[in-house]
């Protein structure tokens, strides 16, 4: 019996995990894929928003603008990439300043600290690649880009390290009220639990459904994305975005944590929860638009495309609570963008609920630090010269184009929620995510997970489930 | 840290790092050192397992194995020095490599000149904007090739192939060989990018389709791939709607195109050229910074590893002249004429020549941008057309090549421009 069943390890999930994990409750968190970080956390603008986006008021605007203001402590104690670059949203027509004027004043109405309105010159001087059509820009220097893969894993992890239970494969395919608990039905068995949280992306709305007459309606809207190689690094230095107008949303060019550059994303409405594939439309559509903001983007140096879904509800807002008429469960649900960004704030608001509801107390053996994957990179070249006499697989680079060591893939392995998959591999350090896209290091990395796993080479997937590298030896069928 | 010094390093063991080494040795110096970051000196050779290799080298068909191991055994009776398993770092532009393996940690060597020989990597999926899903099933050929031919493993049981590079082409045999059903190989252009033989040793005689003016529009499979959807291109190569095709498959193998890996040359210093992505040499295969050598195929992509090792030869010999005559080249003020192509000439190496310092013949190979059929390679010096060679078929799968003379080039009057081109009958 659990005190707190989790549907799902994205962000929401995982911080939510985390938070939990202060009180003294048993918990476990359940998750369909193989890994943490499979679904919309994977796939996004990695942009830790400043806040002047959502509507005043709403839980959303709340969320956000504190998640952002709790990012660059939790980042540090945590140990995941996370800079505060400053966004600047780039007005395009004169005739649009009043719109960017409300945009700023929505964001001082929500709490959005050194905002303002700067001119063309002083743009100029900040991104020199901006369009000649910038007329000017509302400039917020506590916007951020952080990796979403790196929250996402840290937030897990160190909730694994407070006691923290995940069960990973494991579908969720109903729920039985009893009494005073909820039996969550899973591909893996029942298990019965007090609280619920549901923290299930795309899904939120199909596990609220099935416990309230209250209907909630995700659409899964899509997002390409292009990705630019780290040659592109500085191309741009903020976050830029296009003041969405009667002309159109535009698309936002950013640096990444780091230092490639990206594009994105589209905003097209689908059907399948899983359909994370790109189209050549949606590409184009990119292509063209990225060009509104910024001159000269180097698109020839785009290393792949990807897609993500967000977890839109007709509302267009966060809902975070106990579901009327369910006693113990707990919505986490429609949470799209800024959803990475509010993810902290998410996280200590379900805890704040489920714990009072709870009536737990504190965990006084509570760890609220982690330390993540060491990157050698950070070294100076005698600590790294030391590092690798002490263990010399950090001496072994593996992925070339991202220069990753064999030391950081078996660390990756074998801590806590370690690395199962190639993928798995590359989310926790960039193994295969540089300009080859894993053309070489991939049958070493496959190498590598067999011999720490001790599994078959053969057994080794990109991703989980189905998704075998190797499917069998020479000529096994002749 | 570990500092050593060595008259010339070597970045790269594969053929051109290889035949750059040897050469060097044999034209006096001693103090050579190789550095390779993979488990064996060979290169990409190693995979390459199927035979026609050295024809012009050896006068016989080798396999690829066999012919880096022709060169290993040079390497080998020369004694130069070589690490493996050895990854460069950084190159600093007074020369000192800083390279890092498990043994000796990180390690910098002071080298009197330095040969790039890094070779290429293969064009990805992601830089070829195919739209889709992102399934496991996607490999690069070499990839594959690595898996088959090097670790025996099947990476697929039914495969459509992106691209008639001559890797692509040697693994649609290779995987029929092996026991896979290999469906089809599309193309984007209206003609291959390998070689003519290719084609016929490794597709027309397995009854394997080879589709130009197609390319793959869609990837289906959430975990491996499960098919995969082709379409004709237009002339701007769009594809173009009706005309799709769709293959049942678990696999796509990708072969569309090879880069030149100079992410070290760059940071160096070394300017590039944005059509080879490769740096930009003279006639001694020196880059823009002095004592830095280049080639193979982090020069310009190849066809012919005879080529590269005899392109490398050279570059160990003049590597070895540059150290010899004390780290400055003779006659290094003297004029470096400039090679344009045009008129679908894509480029040159080397991209400038200096009368004076070159012997007595140089090969200059370019490739074109186009099938020509019955057309005339020309080259002028200033606006004096020298050569004009009629040649049957070109197409820029296959190198192309001129020889310019040094008494021709010397005894031009004010010569400043030597330009090379494609001119119709």
């Amino acid at each position: 019996m659990y005190d707190v069943i989790i549907i799902g390890a994205g962000v929401s999930g995982a911080a939510s995990a985390r938070e939990l994990s202060k009180y003294k409750l048993n918990i476990c968190v359940v998750e369909k894929e193989e890994d943490v970080c499979c679904g919309t956390s994977k796939a996004n603008s990695a942009i830790a928003h400043a806040g002047f986006d959502a509507e005043s008021g709403s839980l959303m605007a709340k969320l956000n603008v504190e998640g952002n203001q709790m990012m660059e402590k939790l980042s540090k104690e945590l140990d995941f990439p996370f800079k505060q670059n400053g966004s600047l949203v780039v007005c395009l027509h004169e005739e649009e300043m009043p719109d960017l004027q409300k945009l700023y004043e929505r964001g001082i109405e929500n709490g959005v600290k050194d905002l303002r309105i700067i001119n063309r010159k002083e743009l100029v001087e900040l991104e020199p690649n901006i369009s000649d059509e910038a007329v000017a820009a509302l400039y917020a220097p506590t916007g951020g880009i952080v990796c979403p893969f790196g929250m996402n894993i840290a937030f897990a992890e160190n909730a694994a390290h407070n006691g923290v239970e995940f069960k990973f494969d494991t579908e969720v395919t109903g729920f039985e009220k009893k009494e005073d608990t909820w039996l969550v039905k899973t591909s893996q068995g029942d298990f019965e639990t007090k609280y619920v949280v549901n923290a299930a992306g795309v899904y939120a709305d199909k596990f609220h459904n099935m416990v309230s007459e209250k209907k909630l309606h995700i659409t899964p809207r899509r997002g390409d994305y292009c990705l630019l190689d780290r040659s592109t690094e500085g191309f741009v230095t903020h976050t830029i975005f296009q003041l969405p107008s009667k002309y159109g949303k535009g698309v936002l060019v950013t640096p990444t944590v780091h230092g490639n550059t990206l594009v994105g994303p589209t905003a097209i409405d689908i059907e399948d929860k899983e359909g994370t594939n790109t189209t050549q439309a949606g590409i184009d559509e990119l292509i063209s638009k990225a060009g509104s903001t910024v001159k000269g983007l180097p698109i020839r140096q785009v290393i792949t495309s990807f897609a993500g879904l967000r977890a839109h509800e007709d509302g267009h807002e966060f809902y975070i609570g106990e579901v009327e008429g369910a006693k113990g469960f707990i919505d986490c649900a429609g949470i799209e963008s800024p959803g990475l960004t509010s993810a902290p704030a998410i996280g200590k608001m379900v805890a704040e609920i489920v714990s009072g509801l709870a009536g737990a107390e504190e965990n006084p053996d509570f760890i609220g630090t982690r330390k993540g994957i060491l990157d050698p990179k950070t070294l100076s070249n005698e600590e790294r010269a030391a590092l690798i006499k002490e263990n010399p697989a950090y001496g072994n680079i593996i992925c070339r184009c991202e220069m990753i060591t064999e030391g950081e893939i078996i660390d990756a392995i074998n801590r806590p929620l370690g690395a199962k998959s190639l993928d798995g591999v590359k989310r926790r350090t960039r193994v295969g995510m540089g300009r080859c896209q894993a053309g070489f290091c991939s049958p070493r990395t496959i190498e590598i997970l067999a011999r720490e796993r001790g599994v078959d080479p053969a057994e080794i997937t990109k991703s989980g489930g189905n998704s075998k590298i190797i499917v069998g030896i020479n000529k096994d069928r002749i | 840290m570990l500092r050593q010094v060595y008259d010339i390093v070597i970045v790269g063991g594969g053929p051109a790092g290889l035949a750059a080494a040897v050469s060097a040795k044999r034209n006096g110096i001693e103090s050579i050192l190789v550095l390779e970051r993979d488990k064996e000196l060979g290169g990409i050779l190693n995979q390459c397992i199927h035979n026609g290799f050295g024809l012009h080298t050896f006068k016989e068909e080798l396999t690829g194995p066999e012919y880096a191991g022709r060169f290993i055994e040079q390497l080998e009776e020369e004694k130069i020095a070589y690490k493996l398993n050895t990854m460069v770092m950084d190159i600093s532009d007074d020369k000192v490599v800083t390279a890092m393996n498990r043994e000796d940690g990180m390690f910098e060597i002071q080298a009197k000149a330095v040969i790039l020989a890094m070779g290429c990597r293969e064009r990805s999926r992601g830089a070829l904007n195919i739209p889709g899903y992102r399934p496991a099933g996607i490999y690069s050929a070499g990839t594959a090739q690595r898996l088959v031919n090097m670790e025996g493993y099947m990476p697929g049981r039914e495969v459509v192939i992106l691209g008639s590079g001559d890797i692509g082409l040697i693994m649609a045999r290779r995987m029929t060989l092996e026991g896979a059903k290999v469906k089809v190989v599309a193309e984007l252009l209206p003609y291959s990018g390998g070689l003519k033989r290719n084609i016929v040793q490794c597709l027309d005689d397995f009854g394997i389709p080879l589709k130009l003016s197609h390319t793959v529009v869609d990837i289906d499979g959430k975990e491996r791939v499960e098919g995969i959807t082709i379409a004709q291109v237009d002339e701007n190569r769009r594809p173009i709607p009706g005309t799709e095709e769709h293959y049942t498959c678990d696999t796509l193998l990708l072969s569309c195109g090879l880069i030149p890996e100079n992410e070290i040359s760059s940071s160096l210093g070394v300017e590039m050229s944005p059509v080879t992505s490769g740096p930009l040499v003279n006639e001694c295969l020196e880059t823009n910074v002095e004592g830095v050598f280049a080639c193979g195929n982090v020069l310009h992509v190849h066809d012919l590893v005879d080529f590269v090792s005899e392109e490398a030869g050279a570059a160990g010999k003049h590597a070895a002249e540059y150290v010899k005559n004390g780290a400055k080249h003779p006659s290094s003020d003297a004029k470096d004429i400039p090679i344009t192509a045009t008129q679908g000439a894509r480029y040159t190496v080397p991209k400038t020549i200096n009368p004076d310092r070159m012997d007595e013949k140089h090969i200059v190979r370019f490739r074109v941008g186009d099938v020509y059929k019955n057309c005339y390679v020309s080259v002028y010096l200033n606006d004096e057309r020298v050569i004009h060679r009629k040649r049957p078929v070109m197409a820029p799968g296959e190198m192309e090549e001129v020889v310019l003379k040094k008494e021709e080039l010397s005894a031009f009057p004010d010569l400043s421009q030597i330009t090379v081109k494609i001119e119709e009958a």
